[in-house]
């Protein structure tokens, strides 16, 4: 079973093209992150796969079933951006309203709700009013519904927008817990370190186009950036380590930074920082520093966004 | 089933926001100073012998169909009111979109909102026009002609008015939508009295704009027909001239087009709110 699997979903808002291509697959159990700047189709395309807005053209699956498929919808949950919600229903009731829309028994929903309750740190308000809760606590009550149902498939756009420190790891843990229970969870989020610690893969849109799409795993390969002093610095040496081999490539900004002396370069893998050290050694190269530097998502973001993947 | 689920979630709400309590309390003070009035009246008529015994029955028949003409009013305004809002603010505020990507259809939303109002529509109709009716006879010993088919006239008519209202909402902002139902029902109304003094005159062009603003909004004439029923005296009976005259009775299939308007446009507002992007 595919959790999510789109063919050039493209949505038009009059002449504007809010979604040009949107193609992408999501396996079950896996939690994918879906980043683009203001503007790029993210909550487009969220609303496409949700059949809030309905596609211009293209195709598309959710847990095996065409877009818009009615009963699907009892396997998926879904917290908004915007999540407004019945202010005049208190917890409890709000819980058990939409327990009804996913059509569970009144037995079942009576024996979820208490264990969402708790799970979203709310059991103190279950009796309260959504319209006297904080926005963190909306937020919070919001992921509750999108849970009622032990969904199959999570959508859950900027989940963390209105949550404090302790609000944020409790929404990582749950959606670990999600994972962990075959639960493919689909996460836009600014936070781009949200999205580092919490997903599998990543896709990056920009102006309704999939420009990338590319696991954790192999981001974290890809991005091992080496800092490098010697004593006789040289933007010779820089282009000399660059010829080492294809393991390597020299930084295509600043390969050797005159201001501070440091030769920046790129490596596959870590156990290639030791080719260079003894290539360096072998060249009678003093060294002060060879120090392996991670490229944060934030700017494996900017690159891609910024079309200098580098 | 999620029919009725959102169909008691709309009562619910209506319940929980006061809505219901303060039209009910609302009511209640108008039938108190409806039947105070009344009583003062009647005492004067008695106490002075003010009219003779056989004339007693038209001030009690005036007050009566002038009472259920204001309820008629009044419950027209609140039917529109409790429903302008409902399907598009929650659209603007995305309280739709969690709803809406649940296991239901579209249309039975919108048709699980519509019996919420029609039935809250309904018994306020029966609670205030039945209220009226029962001081008036307690208090005057005057009987309507009939009373179940008025009431069920008049709660047609505000369901009727809020259909229009649910439908603006699939696809207007709440303050549009306020307008069109509010400027529609206007038209009937105009169209009615200009219907009305056009058949004294026996003006066709006149009778034909009435009968034309009726088939754009039928509510007037349903009141028609309603007060009709509530009275049949009051057909084009100059004692009874003012707001409750009826000097053109609308035909029964009037009743039946009133019908098929509710129906045509409910099932217009299932499938507008099932074609658009939220």
């Amino acid at each position: 079973m595919i959790a999510i699997k789109t063919k050039q979903l493209r949505k038009e808002f009059g002449t504007k093209t809010a979604v040009d291509d949107l193609t992408l697959q999501v396996e079950p159990g896996e939690v994918f992150g879906f980043l683009g700047p203001n503007g790029a189709g993210k909550t487009t395309s969220i609303k496409m796969l949700l059949n809030l807005v309905t596609p211009t053209s293209g195709s598309g699956l959710l847990l095996n079933q065409p877009l818009g498929d009615n009963n699907i919808r009892a396997k998926i949950g879904y917290l908004p951006e915007h999540f407004r919600f019945h202010t005049w229903l208190k917890a409890w009731e709000f819980l058990d309203f939409h327990g009804k829309m996913f059509r569970m028994e009144k037995s079942q929903r009576q024996d979820v709700i208490p264990k969402l309750l708790d799970l979203v740190g709310l059991k103190e308000s279950t009796h309260a009013k959504l319209g006297t809760f904080s926005k963190g606590m909306t937020q919070r009550i919001g992921l509750a519904q999108a849970l009622m149902n032990d969904p199959k498939l999570v959508f859950l756009d900027e989940p963390t927008s209105g949550l404090d420190p302790l609000g944020r790891k409790l929404v990582r843990d749950i959606i670990d817990g999600l994972r962990n229970e075959g639960t493919a969870v689909f996460l836009n989020s600014h936070l781009l370190s949200e999205i580092e610690q919490t997903c599998d893969r990543v896709a990056f849109i920009r102006s309704g186009v999939v420009l990338e799409t590319n696991s954790m795993a192999t981001l974290n390969q890809e991005r091992l950036r080496v800092l490098l002093r010697v004593a006789a610095p040289s933007t010779e040496l820089a282009t000399d380590l660059a010829s080492l081999g294809d393991f390597i490539t020299a930084d295509a900004d600043t390969p050797f930074d005159h201001d501070t002396g440091q030769i920046i370069f790129h490596v596959d893998c870590e156990e290639n920082i030791g080719t260079v050290a003894r290539h360096l050694v072998e060249h009678g190269h003093n060294i002060y520093e060879l120090k392996p530097q991670r490229i944060t998502l934030e700017e494996r973001f900017l690159e891609v966004i910024q079309g200098d993947k580098g | 089933m999620q029919i009725w689920n959102i169909a008691s979630l709309t009562i619910h709400e209506g319940i929980r926001r006061n809505i219901v309590r303060l039209a009910i309390g609302m009511g209640i003070l108008f039938l108190i100073v409806f039947g105070v009035g009344i009583h003062y009246i009647f005492l004067q008529f008695e106490d002075a012998n003010f009219l003779p015994p056989g004339e007693m029955e038209i001030p009690a028949i005036a007050l009566t169909i002038v009472g259920l003409y204001v309820i008629n009013f009044l419950l027209i305004l609140v039917s529109v009111l409790i429903s302008v809002a409902s399907i598009s603010s929650e659209i603007d505020t995305h309280v739709i979109d969690t709803i809406v990507t649940k296991p239901v259809s579209r249309w039975e939303i919108v048709l699980g909102k519509w019996l919420g109002f029609a039935i809250m529509i309904t018994v306020y109709a029966t609670f205030m026009a039945g209220g009226l009716i029962t001081i008036s006879a307690l208090r005057t010993g005057y009987r309507l002609d009939t009373i179940v088919p008025g009431i069920a006239l008049m709660a047609l008519n505000g369901i009727l008015v809020m259909t229009i209202s649910i439908a603006g909402g699939t696809r207007l902002s709440t303050l549009a939508n306020g307008v069109v139902a509010f400027m529609l029902y206007g038209i009937a109304f105009i169209g009615t009295w200009v219907e009305n003094i056009g058949s004294v005159f026996e003006n066709e062009a006149a009778i034909n704009i009435g009968i034309l603003s009726s088939l754009i909004v039928p509510a007037e004439a349903v009141w028609r027909k309603a007060s009709l029923s509530f009275e049949s005296r009051i057909l084009g009976n100059p004692q009874f001239a003012g707001p409750i005259t009826v000097f053109s009775e609308p035909s029964d299939m009037m009743i039946w087009y009133a019908i098929f308007y509710v129906a045509a446009l409910l099932a217009w507002s299932l499938w507008s709110f099932s074609q658009r992007d939220l």
